[in-house]
């Protein structure tokens, strides 16, 4: 294997990697404040078919970004509004919300189907980015550097600032928060709106970096892999990036037994491959939740609807 | 206030999404129209509203069982996939024998493949207390590429061309049409008559009564001496069982064989079909119906307005989501109330200080 073979599985790992790492830093804060969203794969494909739209019409990448964001935290005030004012329960109003998203995005992206879009040029000088080396490093989307960036916001806002600390306190024990004065209601608003938000622009890195052509349920379940992904970082942004990291290298595996077929297929069939990533999740959530420090992360208010009183 | 929700969630749904489809720029009420009332309106789509409500409901009696007991099995989509599998796998093995056995072992062979399926995150959740909503749902996508890669591979049709496809079953595999020159098989009965036990059990026997305990109520649960690891393996077998059933009923109904597209959503929809029903069984097959009209008219609809089949989800959503929201008109009384003027806090002491 050459080192320019490695590199290019690199610059493939990190590209599938990073849609599931910025949803799931969404999910992680909403998480934090003791929201669960299930609603990620959908708010997913309504950030993508928003950045796709706004590109294939203003051919700007970063004003879809811009747009994938805004889109995804609408969505996701529909699920706030149902189950932090109305406190329906989290579950099934997120499984409406996924719903909601792939049909709303198959109906809106129809026109798109099969158009290409150009993504972002590279942010970086040719020499850099297209040097034999250097591409490992500066050739990637601006979206990879940005989620990098944000796991260190996330991490550095929820550890060591005040509202961060308010955010953690609304998810560990809302009635104590409330009866301090914070509005949990308020918080876990915000919170929901940050995860749709970075949900949004997940699903706008499937067409920004991975594929450039508008395909119905292009996100193909990796929402529901974000999910699984914050029960596996112990609701820590850190952990999520190695946990995002892993599972892109496991779905990267799958593309390329599928490209190159017969070294991979010989192992496994290249179903199998594409089912490992699924696979690998239950097996990672079964060590996780086994052990003791990994179940007893969890917020504590994590799905309960909280009911002001008095 | 209860039974009347489902009703106003319904109503709604269609203004709304007349509304929504007018601005994403389709004819609106056309789009209503062809999802919940042309289905309705021909005649001749009443069986296949009927063939296609009977998996819906068959799932959705299912997971309202495990919902009762706030036990989440949202892949149930897999365990329909894993139960056709099963008895699609003792299909090909009975190929070229004959005999009144052989249906009934592949119905078996689609409740026992969807049970076992089922029965993975009822494992991971009693020994490693894996969250069974992530589980279910993770072991759906491992179903649908189990199913690609026998379709495609070691029980591709030899004769069917290039399609990825198992064989047609052969007569002595089909489920018998029950009304003549309709749809309706035997397996609408069927179901039908599993919802009408289901009901039964849920409301008279002492399982219903333990579910219901524990999702309600955990600790007098415990109290009771209900375990919460054995409601979780019996609701998960038991609704694994039945969308495997259902999997199985649409190999050897509608379907004929297994295909790349077998798989039609239900287990997903199903989900909302519970919700819609009040996860009460009786209420489960009048939504089950409901959502089987979206499901035909999604199709109609696809065909008059081009509208891609897909958007039958936005009105699926639509529905649980006003269910979701009126259910705050169930659970409290709301009251409208002048907001009490504000008080100085040093002059209003509460007796406790």
């Amino acid at each position: 294997m050459s080192i320019d073979y490695l590199i290019a599985i690199l610059i493939t790992v990190v590209g599938a990697s990073t849609p599931i790492l910025l949803a799931g830093l969404g999910e992680l804060v909403a998480e934090k404040s003791g929201v669960l969203n299930l609603g990620v794969e959908g708010m997913m494909l309504v950030g993508a078919i928003a950045g796709f739209a706004t590109v294939d019409l203003t051919g700007s990448p970063w004003l879809a970004v811009v747009v994938a964001a805004a889109a995804g935290a609408a969505v996701s005030m529909i699920f706030a509004v149902l189950t932090l004012t109305l406190s329906s329960n989290q579950v099934a109003t997120g499984l409406a919300l996924t719903i909601f998203g792939t049909g709303l995005s198959a109906l809106v992206g129809k026109p798109f189907t099969g158009r290409g879009i150009k993504a972002f040029t590279t942010l970086f000088p040719d020499w850099l980015a297209n040097d034999r080396f250097g591409r490992a490093i500066f050739s990637y989307s601006p979206l990879v550097y940005f989620s990098f960036i944000m796991v260190g916001v996330v991490w550095w806002f929820l550890n060591r600032t005040r509202p961060g600390l308010i955010l953690r306190a609304v998810g560990e024990n809302d009635l104590s928060a409330h009866s301090i004065g914070y509005s949990v209601i308020g918080v876990r608003y915000a919170a929901v709106a940050f995860g749709g938000a970075m949900a949004g622009i997940g699903g706008a890195a499937f067409p920004l970096i991975l594929t450039p052509l508008w395909a119905e349920g292009l996100t193909g379940g990796r929402g529901w892999i974000a999910i699984a992904l914050v029960v596996f970082a112990g609701w820590r942004p850190l952990r999520l990036l190695a946990g995002a990291y892993l599972f892109g290298l496991l779905s990267t595996l799958e593309l390329y037994a599928k490209a190159s077929g017969s070294i991979y297929t010989a192992i496994l069939p290249s179903e199998a491959w594409a089912a490992l990533p699924y696979i690998a999740t239950i097996v990672v959530l079964a060590v996780i939740s086994a052990s003791k420090a990994g179940a007893g992360n969890a917020p504590q208010c994590l799905g309960k609807p909280f009911v002001a009183s008095g | 206030m209860l039974y009347a929700t489902p009703v106003g969630a319904v109503v709604l749904t269609m203004i709304v999404g007349a509304i929504i489809f007018s601005i994403i720029g389709y004819n609106g009420l056309a789009a209503v129209y062809e999802m919940f009332i042309a289905p309705l309106a021909l005649s001749y789509k009443w069986s296949a509203i009927a063939v296609k409500a009977s998996p819906l409901i068959l799932i959705g009696v299912g997971l309202a069982v495990g919902n009762r007991a706030a036990i989440w099995n949202i892949g149930a989509e897999g365990q329909y996939i894993a139960g056709a599998l099963a008895g699609t796998g003792i299909g090909l093995v009975t190929q070229d024998m004959t005999g009144v056995w052989i249906l009934p072992s592949m119905i078996l062979a689609g409740l026992v493949g969807g049970a076992v399926w089922g029965a993975i995150p009822a494992w991971l959740k009693t020994q490693f207390n894996v969250n069974e909503t992530l589980s279910s749902l993770m072991l759906t996508y491992v179903a649908i590429h189990l199913m690609n890669e026998m379709v495609t591979g070691p029980w591709k049709d030899r004769t069917g061309y290039s399609y990825p496809q198992t064989p047609i079953v052969k007569p002595d595999q089909m489920l018998p049409i029950i009304i003549p020159h309709t749809s309706i098989h035997l397996g609408v009965l069927i179901t039908l008559i599993i919802a009408l036990v289901m009901w039964f059990v849920m409301s008279r026997s002492l399982f219903g009564f333990q579910v219901r305990v524990v999702g309600s109520a955990p600790s007098a649960a415990r109290h009771a001496g209900f375990s919460y690891k054995t409601t979780v393996w019996l609701v998960f077998i038991l609704s694994g069982a039945l969308a495997g059933l259902a999997g199985i009923f649409e190999v050897t109904g509608p379907f004929r064989q297994m295909a790349l597209g077998f798989p039609q959503n239900y287990g997903f929809t199903a989900i909302i079909v519970a919700f819609l029903g009040r996860l009460n069984p009786l209420g489960v097959i009048i939504a089950g119906i409901v959502m089987a009209i979206t499901y035909v008219g999604g199709d109609l609809a696809q065909s008059a307005l081009q509208m891609p089949n897909a958007s039958k989800g936005i009105f699926q959503a639509m529905v649980l989501f006003f269910l979701l929201a009126s259910d705050i008109l169930v659970r409290y009384r709301v009251r409208f109330i002048r907001r009490a003027p504000v008080v100085a806090p040093s002059v209003v002491r509460s007796p406790a200080e």
